[in-house]
């Protein structure tokens, strides 16, 4: 049919028009009713499943004016000590724990790949990855304050932890995304299996592996300040102890140290993807 | 060339430089009667892009006035340029459809200037909007492709797709940016001659930025040159002799535009 | 710091190989001086001696965490309900707020890049700075303990999560789709609706889905300080060290979770 015919012959625009729908969401008639009345259905039941106070809430409501103004003036100063110790305690946990677990993540990378992996080693690593995913970091460092005690150590396990299941299962699905053809080309060379992971899947993985790095980096510290809440040390102890003594003003200056070094952490970060890509 | 009717458009010392610096237009004057299909060429950075969106307003001429059918549009307000917009259809080299809505939806957003918020929001156009996007789908060949997504089209019927949502807003102008410049030497001549065949049917004028030189002279009735921001050619299609390709290409280039016009047009006739 | 001084002293910066290579093996020595001397910090708060314990501490903890308590679960399936309600209903209040702010934040929908974008950039990145729990902290002094407080914590991380990504994503739409629109003389309303959205809608359900899998994650820990959910129960049977409850609740937490990321990913997988 050339483009420049002027129309097919007997082509009724009107009917066409009259039998032209708007394009639905979802295809399937069925599949459509259904999803809208169980999404219907689910929030209403949510809703009304919700056990509320209101009292309480009414009466919290009407003294948050009076628990917000605590916040200000935002008090660095009378507990200076305190929240310095803590800062030191969140971010050496930090660097530690993010240091330790990228080093760590690689080799269970590695083993978790199914395409590089026997499988006893590919399941246990995906084990390793599936706890650690599942698991909230507080939950986790619970488990290690029970182990180990009170202190910035079980955060420094914790994050370690942590850090290793979110590289390693983002690397692994890097790692079993290369294309088998250049794998291939370097192992035809007659390369042994370290030299084949050096030379050919790790030049490949890398420019990732350094932007999630600085990324995870970012996420290590935010969790560090609430790790405080169970026993395992950082700002969050600080915090914490700031809000059972009702000292708010203390737990504003700790809120807003926070916010200014996330958002120091997130510009370096950002800066640090955008040189590596 | 001398002009009897009253034009249509009317440009007179449009000057354009961006915030940039870059001079992109100076002192430009044109003027294009109703129902006047007419090419414009130059190198590349000479300013047909930058023209073209002056007039509708993408991009906001520094000094000079555009006139579109008695209506000044360089000092319209918002309000008023939107309603101005709608007289004026846009075909750009890329397509710029909305890649994620279907055919039939990106040929019926041609028509929300005309439409409602709500009632674009909820897909309702009037039937005999409807009926006019089908009956133009069907005249370039595409009624049966109405639902299909824009994306999983071909170059040739993304731009027919273009060309019918420009037609769509009912224009008097066509302001076209390079329509064949993605697409291959035959479904370009389609392209063209579809535009060219649609502008006379509905006695539109139309200004087509083109770099085919030989696509230029055969379909269009006029070609104004362009060089670094001015107007260095004015004329029919068979007074674009060498000299005038050196005036807009230059010396070094000129030798060169001439072979290409020669086996552009071998090319030509051995695919028509 | 004495590596990075005696970097710094290194006038061997001409040949620049060398010089890259010198910086690179100092970077690489910095960082394992750093995390060794940060390691250095945090030992020296640690009682070793509890630690050199651990293993032992380990398979104590573990024989007493099994079997798990099964006839626990009966008790549970009213706080693992509550949990699920915090994160889905958390997720859609962070959604209705956060949309509206991406769309202020990102720079070409903003309504005003100097005066509105920072103060919603401020507002987003408080929000995701401060850790749901701590959020949680603050609302159950406000309202007491319960599940809105829950409810209301993950609503307020996740407006900034949520808000952050989708303006990333609204940034990097692709300009010439909203620009046909604009020319054709569509509001900004219907330039939005019909040039944007549609964009940034895979975007957007991906961001949702994937914060909804977060945040059911979340919502398992914020009972640890009163606000709702089956956290309530692992802090009580942590007090009361009944560890067979708390195995009981870490298979159901895992259960709950491994349904949670295959609905999202086929719902991911749905929408792409
Ligand atoms: N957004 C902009 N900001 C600054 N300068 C611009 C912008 N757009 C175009 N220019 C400059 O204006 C001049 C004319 O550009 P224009 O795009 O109009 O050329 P053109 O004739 O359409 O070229 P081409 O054939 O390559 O499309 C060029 O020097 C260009 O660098
Ligand atoms: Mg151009």
């Amino acid at each position: 049919m050339s483009a420049t015919n002027a129309g097919t012959a007997g082509f009724d625009a009107a009917a066409a028009a009259r039998a032209w729908r708007p394009p639905p969401l979802i295809e399937s008639p069925l599949l459509r009713y259904a999803v809208y009345l169980g999404a219907l259905l689910y929030v209403v039941l949510g809703v009304v499943t919700v056990e509320v106070n209101w009292t309480r809430a009414a009466e919290g409501m009407g003294r948050a004016a009076g628990f917000l103004s605590g916040f200000f003036p935002p008090d660095f100063v009378s507990k200076g000590d305190d929240i310095f110790e803590g800062l030191m305690e969140s971010l050496t946990m930090t660097v530690v724990s993010t240091a330790l677990g990228i080093a760590l993540s690689i080799p269970v990378a590695l083993g978790a790949s199914r395409n590089l992996a026997p499988l006893p080693i590919y399941l246990f690593c995906r084990a390793i990855i599936a706890v650690s995913r599942t698991f909230q970091e507080i939950i986790i460092a619970i488990v290690f304050v029970a182990m180990v005690g009170f202190g910035p150590l079980a955060g420094m396990l914790t994050l370690t932890f942590a850090t290793v299941g979110f590289m390693a299962k983002l690397l692994a699905e890097d790692i079993e995304d290369i294309e088998a053809a250049q794998a291939e080309a370097v192992r035809a060379t007659g390369a042994g299996w370290f030299s084949w992971i050096a030379w050919s899947v790790l030049p490949q993985v890398k420019p990732r592996l350094i932007g999630l790095s600085a990324y995870r980096l970012d996420i290590n510290f935010r969790e560090s300040a609430v790790l405080g809440l169970v026993g395992a040390g950082g700002i969050g102890d600080t915090l914490n102890t700031a809000f059972d003594r009702y000292e708010f003003d203390t737990a504003a200056a700790v809120l807003l140290i926070i916010i200014a070094i996330v958002l120091v952490c997130e510009y370096t970060s950002g800066w640090i993807r955008r040189k590596v890509q | 060339m001398p002009e009897n009717a009253t034009p249509l458009l009317d440009i007179a010392g449009l000057t354009k430089r961006y915030p940039t610096g870059d001079l992109a237009l100076t002192d430009v004057s044109l003027r294009v009667p109703p129902g006047q299909v007419m090419a414009l060429i130059g190198p590349s950075g000479a300013g047909k892009s930058t023209l073209i969106r002056c007039v509708n307003r993408l991009v906001e001429p520094s000094s000079g006035t555009v006139v579109l059918a008695g209506e000044a549009l360089t000092t319209l307000s918002r309000g008023a340029l939107r309603r101005a917009r709608r007289r004026m259809g846009m075909i750009f080299q890329e397509y710029a459809l909305v890649e994620r809505l279907t055919v039939m939806e990106n040929v019926l957003s041609g028509r929300l200037g005309y439409t409602g918020f709500w009632a674009s929001w909820f897909r309702r156009f009037p039937r005999r909007d409807v009926e006019e996007a089908f009956r133009l789908l069907d005249r370039v060949g595409l009624a049966h492709m109405a639902d299909k997504r824009a994306d999983a089209l071909s170059g040739g019927q993304r731009q027919r797709v273009g060309i019918v949502r420009a037609l769509m807003q009912d224009p008097a102008l066509l302001l076209v940016d390079e329509p064949t410049a993605s697409l291959d030497p035959k479904t370009s001549r389609q392209i063209m001659r579809l535009i060219v065949e649609l502008c006379e049917e509905r006695g539109l004028a139309a200004i087509i930025n083109i770099h085919d030189v030989a696509l230029a002279q055969e379909f269009a009735r006029r070609i104004v040159g362009l060089r670094a921001g001015r107007i260095v050619f004015d004329g029919g299609p068979d007074t674009l002799d060498a000299a005038a390709l050196t005036s807009i290409y230059g010396e070094e280039d000129w030798s060169r535009t001439i072979r290409r016009l020669e086996t552009e047009e071998n090319v030509a006739e051995t695919v028509a | 710091m004495p590596i990075l001084e005696r970097a710094g002293g290194t006038p061997e910066w001409k040949r620049r190989t060398t010089a890259q290579d010198l910086m690179v093996w100092t970077g690489w020595l910095a960082g394992v001086a750093l995390a060794v001397a940060c390691f250095q910090f945090i030992s020296d708060r640690t009682i070793w001696a509890f630690v050199w314990d651990a293993p032992q501490q380990g398979a104590d903890l573990v024989s007493r965490m099994f079997p798990p308590r099964w006839s626990y679960a009966d008790q549970l399936w009213k706080p693992l309900w509550d949990t699920i309600n915090i994160a889905t209903l958390g997720t859609l209040i962070a959604i209705l707020f956060g949309v509206p702010l991406a769309f202020l934040a990102a720079h070409n929908t903003t309504p005003s890049v100097l005066f509105v974008r920072p103060v919603v950039l401020f507002i987003i990145v408080a929000s995701r700075s401060i850790n749901a729990l701590i959020w949680a902290l603050i609302l159950v002094i406000i309202l007491g303990p319960g599940v809105l407080a829950g409810i209301l914590a993950i609503a307020l991380r996740s407006i900034g999560f949520i808000a952050k990504l989708l303006y990333e994503a609204i940034e990097e739409i692709d300009p010439s789709q909203v620009e046909a629109l604009r020319a054709s003389g569509a509001s900004n309303p219907q330039v939005l609706a019909w040039g944007m959205v549609p964009q940034v809608m895979p975007a957007f359900a991906g961001i949702s889905v994937f914060r909804w899998d977060i945040n059911i994650r979340e919502a398992t820990v914020l009972g640890l300080v009163g606000a709702g959910g089956i956290g309530m129960q692992l802090e009580a049977s942590i007090n009361t060290l009944a560890w067979p409850q708390v195995t009981m609740i870490f298979i159901l937490i895992l259960g709950m979770v491994a349904v949670s990321e295959w609905l999202s990913a086929r719902v991911r997988h749905a929408i792409i």
